[in-house]
């Protein structure tokens, strides 16, 4: 584990240099990634230009969950964003090169071309999270305030483990990683608008299924004081940690049985 | 002209034989598709009739929006990666020395692939669209034929953009940054986000003069039959224009790249 994450660091810190060597590039890139997110919420904004409520929701409102949620997977992206090269490298054999090295596997796939730019999706997602707090009018609780920093990281940490058993599915299916972009990218772009939008099957898929419900929805709905659509106690707001939990033990599994049925190229 | 047709059917082929892929790009697409959708019902039920459109119009437009995302390559993604690794590399070089024109050839690649993609990715998910949403399908026959002329001058208006925007790494040597801002302009201004009529004022105003409107906005209304007679012909020269005035530049900006070309490494 220790030793996983020592390797991350490394590998981590070689991609940032040889990221600098094209300053110009990069500060596009960085941009490039606030913007192509800010897109989102601006789409929301021009949405709001006609109506003043959406779903039931006001802007102020749907600022908070999209903050949640983008803040959350761009934490997640950034840490383990590379992870869906997996299946290119099974398609040309070069995970061979991977496996060779004293190293874990997992730590050496998610530092995969470590990509900084990244941090352009969280800067983004947390200046609407902040827009959110400062313009809603919410009867804060010492319980509600630690809600927040706890769904930002039990989100990532969900948004991770499907990240996670979506690279164990390319050892499979080898270049089908955009399966795995309709879970995490359109996961993100789903938990940005509120639940009542959506059919109540779907709402159910992704709390019962793929539970990505429990990033923002479920935590913020509490936090706003909203019921949620589906009939559910309101304790399981407080769920996401163990969520995320039960989601990187089958991601593990996951990971390791794809591992494990991995052959090379062999030609 | 027959060699480039084989380049476009090499290129249609290249792209069929990613089968997989092929399958979870529509599947990605579907799901998208699924969750644009419910947001413009949410967003119609408020406002009816909002732009022009009715709410069957207006799923009819995102699930367009998915079918040609790929085809119109609205974000980027096609052959500018590879023509920007050759310039970068100084392969450009040998591809220079052919016998062949260098914008046209890549110009009949990206048909090929596009033609591909139109297929592969554009009619499962319109299809499942249609299952799922009332959609607005055209009630005249002649209405596919002009929606699709108008998918084909969309193409080209996106190749000659990336085109041009591929011509800029013979001066910026690593032309990431720069093609990602256009992909950015791209699903911007395409339409892709919004219908472009819900854009507010100006911004609508420029929005629509944009080439980016040719990707999705103007077929878009093609299919839904906004645009009929002359109004067809109007549509049909905007996007015309677009292509020709793009064409040049970006063979205006190969011609003076082909001048000071320096083959790295050598």
């Amino acid at each position: 584990m220790l030793e996983g994450l020592r390797a991350y660091g490394l590998i981590m810190a070689m991609w940032v240099r040889s990221t600098m060597a094209y300053r110009a590039s990069f500060a596009m890139t960085v941009f490039g990634d606030f913007t192509v997110t800010a897109f989102d919420f601006v789409t929301i904004l021009l949405m709001f230009s006609h109506v003043d409520a959406l779903g039931g929701y006001t802007l102020q409102e749907i600022a908070l969950l999209y903050g949640v949620s983008a803040t959350a997977f761009g934490l997640c992206d950034l840490l383990l964003g590379s992870m869906d090269r997996v299946g290119r490298r099974v398609r040309d054999g070069t995970l061979d090169t991977l496996l060779v090295r004293p190293v874990p596997v997992l730590a050496q796939v998610a530092a995969d071309r470590f990509a900084l730019r990244r941090l352009g999706r969280i800067t983004q997602g947390l200046l609407v999270l902040g827009y959110a707090l400062l313009s809603l009018d919410i009867a804060w609780t010492p319980l509600k305030v630690l809600m927040l920093p706890m769904m930002v990281v039990s989100g990532a940490a969900i948004f991770g483990a499907v990240f996670v058993a979506g690279a164990a599915f390319q050892f499979v299916a080898q270049d089908a990683s955009e399966v795995q972009n309709s879970f995490t990218y359109g996961g993100t772009t789903l938990l940005q608008y509120p639940p009542t939008i959506f059919a109540k099957d779907l709402v159910r898929g992704v709390t019962f299924v793929v539970p990505l419900a429990f990033v923002s929805w479920l935590p913020a709905l509490y936090v706003l004081g909203r019921e949620y659509p589906v009939d559910l106690p309101q304790w399981v707001a407080f769920l996401p940690p163990l969520v995320a939990a039960g989601c990187w033990v089958l991601a593990g599994l996951a990971w390791r049985a794809g591992l494990r049925a991995y052959r090379s190229t062999g030609s | 002209m027959r060699l480039y047709a084989v380049v476009a059917g090499g290129a249609f082929r290249r792209y069929a034989t990613y089968r997989t892929a092929t399958a979870a790009g529509v599947f990605t697409n579907t799901v998208f598709g699924f969750i644009v959708a419910y947001t413009y019902i949410a967003l119609w039920d408020v406002r009816p009739e909002l732009g022009g459109y009715d709410t069957s119009e207006a799923l009819t437009y995102v699930w367009l929006g998915q079918a040609l995302l790929m085809a119109c390559a609205m974000m980027g993604g096609g052959f500018e990666d590879e023509l920007v690794e050759r310039i970068r590399t100084g392969d450009i070089a040998v591809d220079l020395y052919r016998p062949v024109d260098l914008q046209l050839w890549w110009m009949a690649g990206d048909l090929g692939r596009a033609a591909f993609h139109l297929l592969g990715r554009g009619v499962v998910p319109m299809f499942l669209g249609a299952l799922a949403f009332d959609l607005a399908l055209p009630g005249s026959p002649w209405t596919w034929p002009a929606f699709f002329v108008s998918v084909f001058l969309g193409v080209v208006v996106s190749f000659a953009m990336r085109y041009l925007v591929a011509m800029s790494a013979f001066w910026l040597m690593d032309g990431a940054g720069a093609m990602r801002i256009v992909s950015l302009a791209g699903l911007f201004f395409s339409g892709m986000l919004l219908p472009l009529n819900l854009f507010p004022g100006l911004l609508g105003e420029v929005a629509r003069t944009l080439p980016w409107s040719s990707l999705l906005q103007v077929p878009a209304d093609v299919f839904l039959g906004k645009h009929t007679g002359w109004g067809l012909a109007e549509a049909y020269a905007f996007q015309g224009g677009w292509a020709v005035v793009l064409l040049l530049a970006g063979r205006l900006a190969q011609t003076a790249a082909t001048r000071r070309v320096v083959v790295q490494g050598g």
